[in-house]
C-alpha cells in the first residue's frame, strides 16, 4: 500500500501534526462544542492512516511506535477507572462531577471527570482503528 | 437462623469432598447428622406452631418484583419439614448399609442433601416464585438421584422421564402462579390466601386452577401422569424410599394443601381433584396386583395411595383435610419402611421377583414382622395407624359437600380401591415371606436379619403400631395444626381407633372380607387384570412415541432451515419480518399516511436525495468492485451532507472521517479479493430476492411514515436532556453530555464493542491456523 | 422532508437487502454498509427533522429556544463508529475465508466436508 508520490509524502508529513493537534482540540472542546472522544479519536487515527498511505508501513511503525492493541486496553482502563473513581467518590458508577477554575491569563476553565471518560473513548477509537488498518494493511505484501 | 437451617443441606454439601476420602462408607453417618439436627430444630417449633402461631420471617430478595425469600412455617409446613428431615435421617442411615464401597458415595450423598434442601425450601417458603424455584430444583435433583446408576440405560430413561414430566408440570404451574399474580397482585402465599374469595370468583380462576393442578398432579404422579413413577424405581432403594414416601411425590400434595384456602371449595376443585384422586387410587391399586417386581408393586401402591390423599384434599371438608394430613404422616412411615424392607430382600437374595421369592420368614423373621406390620397398616387393618386414617377417609367420602352422582360413586370408588390395596398388601407379605421358597436357587446370603439396614424400618414400623393404638399422640401436635394450616382456619377433629358401629366400619369390613377373598383367588384376579390391560397402546407407548416424534420434527425443521447458505437464512428472516411486522401494521390499522406536520423540503434536499439513491443504485449495479466502493463512499458523503443539513454537526464530523477511513479499509482489503462477477442466478431466485428486498424497503418506508404520523416520537425525553445538560452535566454540547454523562454506561458498552471488533480483526488476520486447525 | 427521507431510507434498505441476498460475499459487505446508512438516517428522522437549532445550549440556558432532538444524534454517533468496526470485522472475515477457501461465493461455501 504505497503511493510513492513526493507531493503526497510532503503534505502528509506536515499535515500529521496539524491534524493531530486539531483532533486534540476537538477532543478537549467536545463537552461544549462539536467534537468529543469519538470524533477526536477518529481524526487522530485518520492522520496516522494517511501516513501509512504515504509512506510504507514499517517506516511509520518505527517513527510512530503505537501499539493499537495496547491503546485499546489503556482506553478501556481510563473509561472503567473514571467510572470506578466516580463510584468511590459519589457512590454511583460513572456519576460525573465538574467544577470551574479560574486560571490566570487563560481565564475560566472547566474541569470535569467526563473528560477523563471521553479520553478513554478517544484512546479506544484510535487504538481500534489503528489495529484494524494495520492488521489488514500488512497483508498481501 | 431459620434461613440457615433451611439452607443447611446445601451448605453441608461443600464439606463432602473433604469427608468422603477420610470416612469412606461411614460418611453416611456424618451426613445423617444434618437431617437429625434439622429434625430436632424443627421439632422445637412444635409448641409455638401447634399453639396457632406460625413462624414468619422475611428476607428481601427482589423487592421490585415482589419476590421475597420469606419463610412461612405453619402447621402444614412443619409437618412436611419434620417428615422430610425425619425420613431423611432414616434413609441416609439405611443407605450406609445399602451402598457398597464401590458406589460413588460422594455423588449419592451430595445429591440426597441437595434434594433434601430443595424439598425444605418448597415447604417452608411463603413466596410462590421461590416455591417454583425450589420445586424445579427438586425435579433436577431427583433426576440426578433416579439416574444415580447412570451407566444403565434404563436408569437414564427413568430419570429423564421423571424430569420431563415433572418439569412440564412445573412450567404449567408457573403459568398458573402468574395467573394468580394477575388476580391478586401478589406472589406472597398469605396475601393470595387472604384474597381467596376474589380468586375463586375471578374469570382467570379456571385456567389458574388447571395449570396449578397440572403441576401438582405431575409431581404427585396422578393419573395419567403417573407413568414416570414406575420407571423411577430404577433408582437405588434408599432413594425410592425417600422420594416416594415422604418427599418428591408429596410436594404435589403439599401444593394442593397449601393452596386449598385460595383455590378450594368450588365444584371445579371438588370434581377435578377428588375425581382424579379416586381414579388414581383405583387405577394404581388395580395395576399393582399384577406386578411381579417388588419395587413395581410399591410404585403402583404409592401411586394409588397418593390418589387417596389427593381425593381427600379434593373433598375439601375439615374432616377430609385432617384425614389427609394424618394419612400423609402414615404413608411416609409405612411406605418408607416397606421400601427399606424390599431393599433388604433385594440386597440379601439378589432378586425382587415375587414369582421366585417365598418363605423368607424363616431366614429373616424380624424383617418379615416389619413387612407385615407396615403392609397391614397400608391395608387398613385395625390397631394400626393406617386403619385410623382409612376410617377417616371413608367417613369423609360419605360426607361430601357436593350432591349428585358423587354421593354414591365416590364412596364406592373408595371401597373398590381399598379392596385392591388390601389384596396387594397381603400378596406383598405372604407371597414373599410366607409359604415355601419357590425357587431353591434363590435364598439369602446368610441366615438372620441384617440389622445394619433393618433398624430404620423397625423404628418406622413401631411408629405405625404406637400411633395406631394411640392416635392422640400426634393429633394435637402434628395432624390438627397441619389440617388447620391447610384449611386456613382452626380444625378440630378427633382421631380415634374406635368410632362405634357405623357405615365406615362396615366399609372397612367389606374391604377386608372381599380383599381377603381376592387374595385367596389371586390367580383369577391377576389374570383378569392382565386381560383388561392393553399392551400395544398404553400411556408409556404414547410417551415414547411423542418423544420420537418430537425429535423427528426437530430434525426435520433443522434440516429444512439450516441449509448452510447465508441467503436462505436471510430469506427466512426478511420474509418473517415483512409478514409479521407488515401484517401487524395493516391488520391493527396502524397504517397512517398523513402528510401533515412535515418540515419543509427545498431543492437542495431533493438533489441530495436523488444523489444518494443514485449512489446506492451504483453500489448494486456497477460492474467492478472499485466502482462499487467509490459509489458507496459517495453515498456516505451525501449522508454527511444530510447531517449538516439536519443540524447535526457532531455526526457530520464523525461520518466524514469514518467514510474516509472505511473507504481506505475497503480499498486495502478488496484489493486482494477477486473481481465482482456477474452473478449467475436462476431467474426465479432473482425474482424472489427482488420481491423480498422491495417488500422490506416498502415496509420500512410505511413504518417510518406511520410512525411520524402518530407523534409518539415527539421529543418528550429530549426535553429532559436539553434542560438538564448544562446544570447537571456541565456541558453545552448536549449530544456529548448524553454520550459521556447521562448515558455513560451505554457508551462504555459501545467502546467495548469497538475493542472486541478490533481484536477480532487482529486475531482473524494475524493468527494463522492450518488446514487441520493447528497454529502454523 | 420526513416523507422524502422515509422514501430514501426505504430505497436504501431495499437495495441493501437485495445485496445481502446475493451470493458474493463482497456484495454482502457492501449491502450491510448501505443498510447501516439507512438505519442512521432512520434514527434521526424518527426524532423529527429541523425542529430547531443544533443542540448546543447557550450560556444563558437557552430558554425559549427550540432545539433538534439530541438523543438520536447521540445514538447515531456511536452507531457510526460501531458500524465501521463491524464492517471491518466483516471485511476481515471475507478476506480470510477467501484466503483459506479460495472463493467468495457463499453457495460454494455451504457445509463442511465431514458434516
Amino acid at each position: 500500500m504505497r503511493m510513492e508520490s513526493i507531493i503526497f509524502q510532503t503534505i502528509a508529513r506536515q499535515a500529521l501534526y496539524v491534524i493531530i493537534l486539531f483532533s486534540l482540540f476537538l477532543l478537549g472542546r467536545g463537552h461544549n462544542e462539536p467534537g468529543g472522544g469519538f470524533i477526536g479519536g477518529l481524526m487522530t487515527a485518520a492522520a496516522i492512516v494517511i501516513q501509512y498511505l504515504a509512506f510504507n508501513l514499517e517506516m511509520v511503525k518505527k517513527a510512530l511506535p503505537f501499539d493499537g492493541v495496547k491503546l485499546i486496553g489503556l482506553g478501556l482502563l481510563f473509561a472503567v477507572g473514571t467510572g470506578l473513581g466516580c463510584m468511590f467518590s459519589y457512590g454511583t458508577f460513572l456519576d460525573h462531577s465538574f467544577t470551574h477554575v479560574i486560571l490566570p491569563f487563560f481565564g475560566r476553565l472547566e474541569l470535569t471527570t467526563a473528560f477523563l471518560f471521553d479520553l478513554g473513548v478517544y484512546l479506544v477509537v484510535v487504538g481500534g482503528i489503528i489495529t484494524i488498518i494495520t492488521a489488514i494493511g500488512e497483508e498481501g505484501k | 437462623m431459620l434461613l440457615i437451617a433451611i439452607l443447611l443441606p446445601f451448605l453441608a454439601v461443600f464439606l463432602l469432598p473433604f469427608l468422603v476420602p477420610v470416612l469412606q462408607r461411614k460418611v453416611g453417618w456424618a451426613v445423617a447428622l444434618v437431617p437429625l439436627f434439622l429434625f430436632a430444630y424443627f421439632a422445637g417449633f412444635i409448641p409455638q406452631v401447634a399453639g396457632g402461631e406460625p413462624v414468619i420471617v422475611n428476607y428481601q430478595w427482589v423487592p421490585q418484583m415482589g419476590i421475597d425469600f420469606s419463610i412461612y412455617l405453619d402447621g402444614l409446613a412443619l409437618l412436611f419439614a419434620l417428615l422430610i428431615t425425619g425420613l431423611g435421617f432414616f434413609v441416609v442411615s439405611y443407605a450406609v448399609g445399602y451402598l457398597g464401597e464401590k458406589e460413588n458415595l460422594g455423588n449419592f450423598y451430595s445429591f440426597i442433601l441437595l434434594f433434601m434442601g430443595s424439598m425444605l425450601g418448597v415447604v417452608t417458603t411463603g413466596n410462590l416464585l421461590v416455591l417454583y424455584i425450589f420445586w424445579e430444583l427438586t425435579s433436577v435433583t431427583s433426576f440426578l438421584l433416579i439416574g444415580f446408576w447412570f451407566h444403565r440405560e434404563i436408569s437414564r430413561y427413568g430419570a429423564l422421564k421423571s424430569m420431563l414430566i415433572t418439569v412440564f408440570g412445573g412450567l404449567a404451574m408457573l403459568a398458573g402462579f402468574i395467573f394468580l399474580y394477575l388476580i391478586t397482585g401478589s406472589f406472597n402465599i398469605r396475601d393470595i390466601i387472604a384474597q381467596g374469595s376474589d380468586v375463586v370468583a375471578h374469570s382467570y380462576y379456571l385456567p389458574a386452577l388447571i395449570l396449578i393442578l397440572l403441576g401438582a398432579f405431575t409431581k404427585s404422579a396422578q393419573f395419567p401422569f403417573h407413568i414416570w413413577l414406575p420407571n423411577a424405581m430404577e433408582a437405588p432403594t434408599p432413594v425410592s424410599a425417600y422420594l416416594h414416601s415422604a418427599t418428591m411425590v408429596k410436594a404435589g400434595l403439599y401444593l394442593l394443601a397449601r393452596l386449598t384456602p385460595a383455590l378450594g371449595g368450588t365444584p371445579e376443585w371438588f370434581y377435578l381433584v377428588s375425581g382424579v384422586g379416586l381414579l388414581t387410587l383405583c387405577y394404581g391399586s388395580f395395576m399393582a396386583v399384577r406386578q411381579t417386581d417388588l419395587k413395581a408393586f410399591l410404585a403402583f401402591s404409592t401411586i394409588s395411595q397418593l390418589g387417596l390423599i389427593t381425593a381427600l384434599f379434593g373433598f375439601s371438608t375439615k374432616l377430609a383435610v385432617a384425614a389427609a394430613a394424618f394419612h400423609i404422616f402414615n404413608h411416609a412411615t409405612f411406605k418408607g419402611a416397606l421400601f427399606m424392607v424390599v431393599g433388604i430382600v433385594d440386597h440379601e437374595t439378589g432378586t425382587r421377583d415375587i414369582r421366585s421369592l417365598g418363605g423368607l420368614r424363616e431366614y429373616m423373621p424380624i424383617t418379615a414382622i416389619v413387612a407385615g406390620v407396615t403392609a397391614f397398616s397400608m391395608a387398613g387393618i385395625p390397631l394400626l395407624s393406617g386403619f385410623v386414617s382409612k376410617e377417616m377417609f371413608f367417613t369423609a367420602s360419605l360426607a361430601l359437600p357436593m350432591a349428585g352422582v358423587a354421593q354414591w360413586l365416590f364412596p364406592a370408588m373408595a371401597v373398590l380401591g381399598s379392596i385392591f390395596t388390601f389384596m396387594y398388601s397381603m400378596m406383598l407379605v405372604f407371597n414373599v415371606f410366607g409359604g415355601k421358597s419357590k425357587d431353591p436357587s434363590i435364598r439369602p446370603h446368610h441366615q438372620g436379619d441384617n440389622w445394619s439396614m433393618l433398624w430404620p424400618p423397625v423404628i418406622l414400623a413401631s411408629v405405625n403400631i404406637i400411633i395406631g393404638l394411640f392416635p392422640g399422640l400426634v393429633e394435637k401436635i402434628l395432624v390438627l395444626p397441619a389440617a388447620s394450616g391447610t384449611w386456613g382456619a382452626p380444625v378440630v377433629e378427633h382421631l380415634a381407633l374406635w368410632h362405634g358401629f357405623n357405615t365406615p366400619l362396615l366399609m372397612s369390613a367389606i374391604v377386608i372380607l372381599v380383599g381377603f377373598l381376592f387374595f385367596r383367588g389371586q390367580q383369577a384376579v391377576v389374570s383378569f387384570v392382565e386381560g383388561v390391560q392393553n399392551h400395544r397402546f398404553n400411556l408409556n407407548v404414547l410417551y415414547d412415541k411423542s418423544l420420537v416424534w418430537l425429535n423427528d420434527v426437530a430434525t426435520w425443521l433443522t434440516v429444512k432451515q439450516m441449509t448452510g447458505f447465508l441467503r436462505d437464512y436471510l430469506v427466512f428472516i426478511f420474509l418473517w419480518f415483512a409478514l409479521s411486522v407488515g401484517g401487524t401494521l395493516i391488520l391493527k390499522g396502524g397504517l397512517n399516511l398523513t402528510t401533515l406536520d412535515l418540515s419543509p423540503v427545498g431543492p437542495y434536499e431533493i438533489a441530495l436525495a436523488l444523489i444518494i439513491v443514485g449512489g446506492a443504485l451504483g453500489v448494486v449495479f456497477l460492474p467492478t468492485k472499485l466502482a462499487a466502493i467509490l459509489s458507496l463512499s459517495g453515498v456516505g458523503a451525501v449522508v454527511v451532507l444530510f447531517w449538516v443539513n439536519l443540524r447535526a454537526p457532531d455526526l457530520a464530523l464523525t461520518q466524514l472521517i469514518v467514510e474516509t477511513v472505511s473507504t481506505i479499509l475497503f480499498l486495502l482489503a478488496f484489493a486482494h479479493l477477486p473481481e465482482l462477477k456477474k452473478e449467475v442466478v436462476a431467474k426465479s431466485q432473482k425474482l424472489v430476492n427482488m420481491i423480498i428486498a422491495g417488500a422490506s424497503g416498502l415496509l420500512i418506508t410505511l413504518l417510518m411514515v406511520s410512525g411520524n404520523a402518530t407523534g409518539l416520537f415527539d421529543p418528550i425525553i429530549a426535553d429532559y436532556y436539553l434542560r438538564e445538560s448544562l446544570p447537571l452535566g456541565g456541558g453545552h454540547n448536549v449530544v456529548n453530555v448524553v454520550l459521556v454523562d447521562f448515558r455513560g454506561i451505554d457508551t462504555m458498552g459501545e467502546i467495548t464493542v469497538i475493542s472486541i471488533a478490533a481484536l477480532a480483526v487482529y486475531s482473524l488476520v494475524k493468527l494463522r491456523l492450518g488446514k487441520r486447525g493447528n497454529a502454523e | 422532508m420526513e416523507l422524502l427521507m422515509s422514501v430514501v431510507i426505504g430505497i436504501l434498505f431495499a437495495l441493501g437487502i437485495y445485496l445481502l441476498l446475493s451470493r458474493n460475499m463482497i456484495r454482502v459487505v457492501l449491502g450491510s454498509a448501505l443498510i447501516g446508512h439507512g438505519t442512521n438516517l432512520m434514527l434521526l428522522t424518527s426524532g423529527r427533522l429541523k425542529r430547531g437549532i443544533s443542540p448546543f445550549i447557550p450560556a444563558d440556558g437557552g430558554a425559549g429556544l427550540s432545539f433538534t432532538d439530541p438523543i438520536p444524534q447521540a445514538l447515531i454517533l456511536t452507531a457510526i463508529v460501531i458500524s465501521f468496526a463491524v464492517s471491518a470485522f466483516l471485511v476481515a472475515m471475507v478476506y480470510r475465508s477467501y484466503q483459506e477457501l479460495g472463493s467468495v461465493d457463499l453457495s460454494e461455501l455451504r457445509g463442511v466436508e465431514d458434516e
